[in-house]
């Protein structure tokens, strides 16, 4: 029970008669990445405010490393906050900014200006000290708002969307920054996204939210490959989902599947299937020739049309584009393909 | 025609622009500063006591006369009681202007708005004769002092030298409630703006990194909401250094500035000491605002 470093028991939010978050559960352990995933609205930004004590949960419990935080205010919480607008404060330099935690603990002056210093030297901005936050671009104040929370040594560090505003470059850059960050100082992070891919890229542990419900925790490889329902298929990635009277035709039985774009192939040839592999035939009813792969539409009888995905290796965009009205076999591997619940 | 005439200007930016700025330049300054510098340039002439003609010669000898005990007394008094009511406006706006900007409801918000401004729609000197009965002996105040047998007490408050007097409608305690009511609206407003313009996020960030709600509020509330407090405190300490009215309503024999330059330039027909006494407000908001700027006031702009 000690090594998790966040627990929500039973935990609800309410906003008059919208449920944000509705009993949530969550354990985080100590020292990972952790993101949470979803929607917006989905409640995800709710539970890391309410970790950090800027909302309390109408009913259940949070425990940081043991501790029940539910109705703790925020300055006697030891976690703190990267926001998504950076919030960094107008009328202080930089080094007054990132020294202002140490400054309201009493941290003498000359103490609070070495450690500045050193935390300039991991956001890589030495000597911005004296610049204010107006004049620096989106990316550095970024990495002044990490600063300002990191100095503190919190137990917990929570990040809002703080890639949001970044542009995809910076953003990819900012991503391995932040997770060598982690690494070498050990604390958790909590990391809210709604972009699946960075979620996918950074995270030791990720738990996808739907209209305030947890749907899945697990690691990138969990949440990919074995989504638990529909919309951690559908949200994470792209899936195909089959169910009832094509599913019975191809696996026997009418409970809902999913299988990646990716993992299916295309085969023209009319072979026999090998053991263990599952097909079904249809006709390609539209090609995208995307350069480094081709997405085909394939549509099949009786059901709905089904995405497939095939690298470039061989194949030029003649090739790909002529495709097009023919007849094909889908297969895929069984072990590939996963049940997913209701 | 009309086509002509927009590719014509389209095409010389420098004419448009002189064009639009032309009108309210002149107004500028044949109007607003030219009326000031006729000002400056009366209170270098004198009033020849003997014949009472004004001599039109350069002179410093009126500005001598504002060193005189009683003009002295005069700037004194009228500058106490601007940063008296200024304090005060500030400490009564304040709490009030942040839950306009923090806490109301968009329709509370509206509300309160016109709440605050909605005195400024009626006249000033109604508002004023409106208080002088509410100050009188007989009046709204004294009463409610009578009725739950606090005379002494009111008694005692008005014996008090300097500002004390025959009754609240006729002692500077009497002005200063005044001045405060009357000037609130111009120090509510500014403070409120500046408020709404702080993002919810840096208090929070503030709380996260430590702080309790009184931290949070002296490192960021009011360093931020300053512009406007000096904004607003423009407004209550001008206007009050320049007023006349209610100090001749209200108050006893010692003069305002206002007053002052009042009777100078009226009953006593001297022009010259009316502009110079002028200036020392002018020259008093010049301080003023150097001071404000050292202080950062206008840093966040």
């Amino acid at each position: 029970m000690s090594t998790s470093a966040i627990r929500f028991e039973n935990v609800s939010r309410h906003f008059g008669n919208v449920k944000a978050v509705d009993e949530a559960n969550l354990e985080i352990r100590d020292g990972e990445f952790f993101s949470m995933l979803g929607p917006s609205g989905s409640g995800k930004t709710t539970c890391l405010r309410m970790i950090a004590g800027f909302d309390r949960p109408t009913s259940g419990n949070i425990f940081l490393y043991g501790q029940d935080v539910s109705n703790l205010p925020p300055y006697e919480r030891d976690v703190n906050t990267v926001f998504q607008d950076y919030a960094l404060f107008p009328h202080m330099t930089i080094e007054e900014n990132i020294a202002y935690g140490l400054m309201i603990k009493g941290v003498p002056k000359a103490g609070r200006y070495k450690q500045v210093d050193e935390m300039l030297d991991l956001v890589r901005l030495p000597g911005f000290g004296y610049r204010r936050p107006s004049q620096l671009s989106g990316g550095q104040r970024q990495r002044v708002a990490l600063a300002r929370a990191l100095i503190n040594h919190p137990k917990v560090l929570l990040l809002d969307e703080p890639l949001g505003a970044l542009d995809l470059k910076l953003r990819q850059q900012m991503q391995i920054e932040l997770k060598a960050i982690q690494k070498s100082v050990g604390i958790t992070f909590i990391f809210v996204t709604h972009d699946q891919e960075e979620a996918l890229t950074m995270s030791d542990r990720i738990a996808v939210f739907n209209e305030g419900r947890i749907q899945q925790v697990g690691t990138p490889s969990d949440i990919y490959e074995r989504p638990a329902s529909p919309f951690v298929a559908g949200f994470v990635g792209t899936s195909n989902l089959i169910s009832g009277e094509i599913a019975k035709r191809i696996t026997g039985s009418e409970e809902m599947f999913s299988i990646r774009p990716e993992k299916i192939h295309l085969d023209s040839s009319n072979r026999e299937p090998e053991t263990d592999m599952l097909c079904i035939d249809g006709v390609i009813r539209d090609v995208v020739y995307l350069g480094l792969f081709t997405r085909y539409l394939v549509e099949i009888e009786g059901g709905n049309d089904l995405v497939v995905v095939v690298q470039n290796l061989k194949t030029t965009s003649m090739d790909v584009l002529s495709a097009k009205g023919q007849k094909v076999r889908l297969l895929w591997h069984k072990d590939h393909m996963s049940r997913v619940g209701g | 025609m009309l086509n002509r005439v927009s590719t014509y200007l389209y095409q010389r930016p420098k004419l448009i622009l002189a064009l639009l700025l032309g009108p309210p330049m002149l107004y500028m300054l044949v109007v607003y500063i030219g009326s000031l510098f006729a000002l400056l340039i009366n209170s270098f002439f004198y009033l020849e006591e003997f014949t009472g003609l004004i001599v039109r010669q350069f002179t410093l000898r009126t500005y001598l006369q504002l060193f005189s005990p009683t003009n002295l007394g005069i700037f004194g008094r009228t500058a106490g009681m601007a940063m008296a009511v200024t304090i005060a406006d500030a400490i009564i706006a304040f709490p009030l202007a942040y839950y306009i900007a923090r806490y109301a409801s968009p329709r509370r918000k509206t509300f309160l708005y016109i709440a605050v401004t909605l005195p400024l729609w009626s006249s000033y000197i109604v508002r004023v004769y409106a208080w002088k009965l509410i100050l009188a002996k007989e009046g709204i105040i004294s009463w409610f002092f009578h009725l739950f047998g606090l005379q002494p007490m009111l008694d005692g408050i008005l014996s008090i030298p300097v500002i004390g007097g025959s009754s609240l409608s006729l002692s500077p305690i009497g002005m200063f409630i005044t001045f405060c009511y009357i000037w609130l609206p111009y120090m509510i407003v500014p403070i409120q703006t500046a408020l709404e313009r702080v993002p919810k996020s840096l208090l929070e960030a503030s709380s996260d990194l430590g702080a309790n709600a009184a931290q949070t509020f002296r490192n960021v509330i009011l360093p931020l909401a300053f512009p406007g407090v000096v904004a607003g405190s423009i407004f209550t300490f001008s206007l009050t250094l320049g007023d006349f009215i209610v100090p001749q309503s209200l108050g006893n024999s010692r003069f305002f500035i206002g007053q002052a330059v009042y009777s100078y330039q009226g009953t006593a027909g001297n022009i010259p000491l009316a502009a110079a006494m002028t200036m020392g407000p002018v020259v008093i908001m010049v301080a003023y605002l150097l001071i404000a700027r050292k202080l950062g006031a206008f840093d966040a702009l």
